[in-house]
């Protein structure tokens, strides 16, 4: 895995620091990222020379000390033993001796009794050799042996690989596929395809597809450099296939003394279908579409484009005048730009008077409003999908922020599925000298040799390596790089971005066995779903996997490669937790596969007869902390009741009587325990997953905040019974499938700049905030969204741009150090009126929701909605005063904000905030847990839900995915006029469907419903309801524009704004 | 004046404020590094939280010293400032341990800026109490 382009010159490690500042600084030896590991002798992590970090010390650390400690007096990690460098991977690294309990266990192994004697009176258990409560338990090794399943059954069930290649059944409509060949960079095999839920939304992300050119004879050049970017980007189109591209890396790897290479290569697809069938199907594809960095043909290179401003690229010198200025002539056009911008969106500068107007709900998908900026900037600049800001104009100084009343910050999908993601290897990663700034497409070069950061106007030097551009193979462009062309890139990091050698993948999974566990089934169909999804789990040959099952006591399972069959071992001492064997508890997916499929297919009978009914989540959770601790990785934990033994035990705190008064409800957690370990999860990257299957209370304010912590993420399946409840079965199954095979970054942080004079107020989502731009991540999944609140502190009056930056750092599953990052530009402006014109309705909402989250933890509920309901009239009524005119009377709002009362309404009546009795307490915490960790899609359909009519689609405006026809049926909005006795609807409101059905379905309500399916990580569960369907009540729950019991209607919410702002 | 017990408060009390200045600088200069990145907001909770408690007891001794010594004035001025710590510490967030500050909240920026206020606060309060002590004395 060592990586060929790195020079391994071998050297003191000493300087090393993680790239986003793992400060360890002033004597503090606080790491909370991935231990730095000075004694590692691998090869490929000795890279640099000590005298050549200067640059690559975070900005903000004082000086690059080494050491390192755990907080929270964990236990000691000992990593010499644990990692192995690059390129052993295929040699199992030896599992670290736990030093708390290595000499109390090693003794010879008791025989476990037979399992079927585990019966409901007594657990087996030698006399007298087991004292439960016992300060030093003997030594309690167990050996089942198992009833006639027996170790002979190797078979394992294939997976069947033909449904997930839907991931590839969009190629056709949309510009980006990934390429299915394996990049010859690196050794790893490449999965090719996209993982099949997220096939890419109708706006995917463009990276590289031209526009066309700049009309010719327009505006001046923005950078001078514009019609040669385009005209370059339009060559290689014609050769983007699959071969071309390998020979292009490899001719500019081996080309002279220069040791960059750039691969466009598909994103590591988290383990989806690395096998031999799809690498057969997807060639034309690629070929196709497939857009990747080729060499250009011959006949281009070195041509020099047509437009070049009389610069040869290869000149050294500097350049004359045009480029000199960037900055300047960027400004200039971006004011005609956002002159031209405003004459041509008429319809932006509309003022509204809502009440008068009804049909605000456009029948298409809202699209995100385009910042105002040339369009030269504007084509570079980050999708909106994964990188958007709820005011497309930022606003000059705070005061004309608080006067607008409305808030600003960001929304981040920074891990999203992508379809196409340029990924850069390079030995160098140009970054600012001064505020760590990677180079991005909103830079300005002064000059051929040196840039100007956009985010801390440091001016730098750019690197030898630089001038090269691989992609056209000419010396001195340091501008047309990937990396000046693309808001979102992938590098691959060198050695100084670790701290540690990249951790294995790690997965532990820890299952709840009482007895109320195993009433519900649910262990049948998880292990079903493990054993059939084994092989798709992201890894490479290092991957490790061990279970933990608890119920009042917590048991290990011993999958010691070699064992006949896997050997349970039974720890009843919750309150001091140990560990009963140093290895072999974890162990290596490929060596052991067998015995773990062993162990998965007869671990749902094991406990069919328990009548335990108690639940060590707490200890349990313990123990899988100390056993995951040397290495990190992903924790799932499997709940299904209050947790009621040992440290962490809960109590019922809901009074199902009081569900309608908003003020005492528990939304606070009730003990610090879970955030404790979490915090104590996250200094050892890992990350806990919460999946809850509770048909009774279970106190998810308290037991989330394991996974808020530590970045993990929440499941809840209210009433999960696999006999009364097969929907939830279903979704339980779907979910999961996408759980175990999605894309996982481990170790991770994730670092946000902005420019000079706005700073960072809040961060929004499941986390550890480390710094105050610091995001501390064990985990990353692609289905995590976060949101941001910025504040401006500084004046921005002598700027006319400013960027943002969202660097995440990780660890793919095939062991490569990995930054992604995002770079969004957005102009400044100074007055009131272009604030509320380049308002992102959507985005708003969403930060507003995850606001008034938050307000209702530290305040309370009511004080939330308050907040909500006053975040409408304070902007309404800002906008009132300040910019119109002549007051006429209704609600005048701004086209921008049209939607802004219905939402918020909508957010009302979201089962987050809304009141009545309906919501129980679990189920309005979960989707408060969703509101901040879920992206803002998701988030906004959750909260307004679309309707469509289905039972007259037609083929007009239809979208052709892969031979598919998918309808594109208008939106309506929701409210009961709009459906009718005779029609069939279908609402799709995020997590689930509510489709209103009274004719036969046809094919085309089918392939639409599934199209809406593959869109989303999560499975929506489909509910046909009837007229006299008790689900007719949580479907016209979500109808926000009707009235409902205790909430307004639409109408009467606009007269109630109307009445506040007017006063 | 004689040496009575009065007199024995104010030769104790600028020790104690003395304390009591060190410890506001502390908490200032934790806040600081905080808000710098120089620190990690676990450590800095752990160092913090375990001088919330003794500076609360020593403002609460000194308070106790002076209503012994009938020095009404000096405890009138104390008696708001020995409250608002106690205010403080009942509406903390749950935590088992003792202390105030949450690592996961802290470094929200008006948390962070609260703090520091009050950090600088603090100081200037114990710094006057501090000279009227010993100026009386």
């Amino acid at each position: 895995m060592s990586q060929p382009g790195i020079p391994a010159s071998g050297g003191a490690l000493t300087g090393l620091q993680a790239q986003n500042g793992a400060a360890s600084a002033s004597g503090s030896s606080y790491t909370n990222g991935p231990i730095q590991n000075a004694l590692l002798s691998a090869q490929g992590y000795n890279s640099q020379l000590p005298g050549s970090y200067s640059h690559l010390i975070p900005a903000k650390t004082l000086n690059p000390v080494s050491g390192q400690s755990n907080y929270g007096g964990s236990q000691t990690v000992s990593p010499l033993s644990n990692y192995q460098g690059p390129g052993q991977t295929l040699h199992r690294p030896p599992v670290a001796s736990n030093p708390v309990t290595p000499s109390l266990h090693s003794g010879p192994v008791p025989r476990m009794p037979q399992h079927a004697s585990q019966n409901p009176a007594a657990t087996p258990m030698p006399s007298g050799s087991f004292h439960p409560g016992a300060n030093v338990p003997p030594p309690l090794n167990w050996q089942y042996n198992y009833p006639s399943t027996g170790s002979q059954t190797n078979h394992y069930p294939r997976v069947s690989t033909g449904p997930t290649m839907s991931g590839n059944t969009n190629l056709t409509s949309h510009q980006y596929v990934s390429s299915g060949d394996p990049s010859h960079q690196n050794n790893f095999i490449k999965s090719g395809s996209a993982p099949p839920l997220n096939p890419p939304l109708p706006t995917a992300f463009q990276p590289g597809v031209p526009l066309g050119p700049p009309p010719t004879g327009g505006p001046p050049p923005v950078r001078a450099l514009s019609p040669q970017k385009s005209s370059q980007r339009d060559v290689p189109q014609p050769s983007f296939n699959s071969p071309i591209n390998q020979e292009g890396i490899t001719s500019s790897t081996n080309n002279g003394s220069m040791v960059v290479h750039n691969s466009y290569d598909e994103i590591e697809g988290g383990g989806f279908l690395a096998t031999p069938q799809l690498t057969n199907k997807n060639p034309t594809v690629s070929r196709s579409v497939g857009y990747s960095y080729p060499s250009l043909p011959p006949g281009y290179q070195n041509t020099q484009p047509p437009s070049t401003t009389g610069m040869p690229p290869s000149s050294l010198s500097y350049p004359s005048g045009p480029q000199a200025f960037t900055q300047n002539s960027l400004g200039a056009n971006h004011l005609t730009a956002s002159m031209s911008g405003l004459s041509l969106h008429p319809d932006g500068l509309r003022v509204i008077n809502l009440l008068h107007e009804r049909n605000m709900l456009p029948s298409t998908p809202l699209q995100p409003p385009v910042p105002n900026l040339h369009e030269d900037i504007q084509r570079l600049n980050c999708n909106p999908e994964l990188f958007r800001c709820t005011l497309t104009s930022i606003p000059q100084t705070q005061a004309l922020l608080n006067k607008a009343k409305l808030p600003l910050g960001l929304l981040l999908h920074p891990f999203k599925d992508l379809m196409q993601l340029p990924v850069v290897t390079s030995s160098t990663i140009v970054r600012c000298r001064s505020c760590r700034t990677y180079i991005n497409p909103f830079v300005s070069f002064l000059d051929q040799r040196r840039w100007k950061c956009n985010l801390c106007y440091q001016v730098n030097d750019v690197p030898e390596e630089f001038m090269y551009n691989p992609l056209t193979r000419v010396y001195g462009e340091p501008h047309r790089r990937p990396e000046v062309q693309n808001a979102t890139i992938e590098f691959m990091a060198p050695s100084e971005y670790m701290l540690r050698p990249p951790q294995p993948p790690v997965y532990l999974f820890v299952f709840d066995v009482s007895h109320n566990a195993i009433e519900t089934g649910y262990l049948n169909s998880v292990c079903q779903s493990l054993l059939d999804n084994l092989d798709l789990l992201p890894g490479n040959t290092r991957t490790k996997i061990g279970f933990i099952t608890f119920d009042s006591t917590i048991h290990f399972y011993s999958l010691q490669e070699g064992l006949s069959q896997p050997q349970m071992l039974i720890v009843s001492d919750i309150e001091d937790i140990f560990i009963p064997m140093p290895e072999n508890l974890l162990v290596n997916l490929n060596e052991s596969k067998e015995l773990v499929q062993d162990l998965l297919k007869t671990l749902p009978q094991m406990f069919a007869k328990t009548l335990e009914t108690q639940s060590a989540l707490g200890p349990a959770l313990q123990s899988a902390f100390k056993l995951m601790s040397p290495t990190g990785g992903r924790m799932s934990v499997f709940q299904t009741q209050l947790p009621t033994l040992g440290v962490g035990a809960l109590k019922p705190r809901e009074e199902p009587n009081q569900r309608s008064s908003a003020k005492e409800i528990h939304l606070t957690p009730s003990t610090d325990f879970y955030k404790k370990l979490a915090l104590d999860c996250s200094g050892q990257q890992v990350a806990v997953d919460l999946f809850l299957l509770s048909g009774q209370y279970s106190d998810l304010a308290s037991l989330g905040c394991i996974s808020r912590y530590s970045a993990g993420s929440v499941y809840y399946y209210p009433s999960y019974h696999h006999q009364h409840n097969p929907v939830q079965v279903q979704k339980l199954q779907k979910e999961l499938h996408r759980y175990l095979t999605r894309k996982i970054g481990f170790e991770a942080v994730m670092r946000i700049r902005c420019t000079k004079g706005l700073s960072i107020h809040t961060f929004h989502g499941n986390f550890f905030v480390r710094s105050t731009d610091l995001l501390s991540l064990p985990n990353v999944n692609p289905d995590a969204g976060y949101a941001v609140q910025m504040s401006v502190e500084e004046s921005l009056t002598d700027t006319q741009l400013v960027s943002f930056q969202s660097a995440l750092l990780y660890t793919s599953s095939k062991g490569e150090r990995r930054i992604r990052v995002h770079t969004l530009c957005l102009p400044v402006v100074s007055t009131l009126n272009e604030v509320f014109l380049g308002a992102d309705v959507q985005a708003i909402s969403g930060l507003l929701a995850n606001m008034a989250v938050d307000r209702s933890v530290t305040a309370s509920l009511s004080d939330a909605r308050d907040a909500l309901v006053n975040a409408v009239i304070d902007s309404l009524s800002a906008y009132r005063s300040s910019v119109l005119s002549n007051h006429q009377p209704g609600l005048m709002v701004p086209f921008s904000l049209r939607l802004f009362p219905l939402f918020v309404l909508a957010l009302l009546k979201q089962k987050s905030f809304q009141t009545g009795t309906n919501a129980r307490l679990d189920e309005r915490i979960f989707a408060m847990c969703q509101v901040k960790n879920q992206p803002l899609v998701y988030l906004m359909l959750t909260t307004h839900p679309n309707l469509y009519r289905v039972d007259n689609l037609s083929d007009e405006g239809a979208l052709n995915i892969n031979d598919r026809t998918i309808p594109q049926p208008p939106i309506l909005q929701l409210s009961m006029e709009k459906l009718s006795r005779d029609g069939a609807f279908l609402m799709d409101a995020g997590s689930t469907d509510l489709p209103e059905l009274d004719t036969p379905e046809s094919a085309r309500t089918i392939a639409f419903i599934s199209w809406l399916r593959e869109q989303r990580p999560f499975f929506p569960i489909l509910y046909i309801i009837r007229d006299e369907n008790p689900m007719k009540a949580v479907f016209l729950q979500n109808m926000v524009e009707d009235r409902t019991e205790s909430a307004f209607s639409y109408y009467e919410f606009l007269l109630h704004i109307q009445q506040q702002v007017n006063k | 004046m004689a040496f009575t017990f009065a007199a024995f408060c104010y030769m104790l009390a600028p020790l104690l404020t003395a304390a009591l200045i060190f410890f506001a600088i502390w908490h200032v200069i934790a806040f600081d590094e905080l808000k710098t990145d120089y620190k990690n907001p676990i450590d800095q909770c752990n160092t913090l939280n375990p001088l919330v408690l003794p500076e609360c007891l020593i403002h609460a001794f000194f308070c106790v010293m002076f209503l012994c010594a009938a020095e009404w004035l000096i405890l009138g001025l104390n008696m708001p400032l020995l409250a608002y710590p106690i205010w403080r510490y009942m509406s903390r967030p749950v935590m088992s341990g003792p202390g105030l500050y949450d690592p996961t909240a802290i470094m929200n920026a008006d948390i962070l800026a609260y703090c520091q206020k009050e950090g600088w606060c603090k100081l200037a309060f114990y710094l006057l109490a501090f000279f009227f002590t010993t100026s009386t004395a």
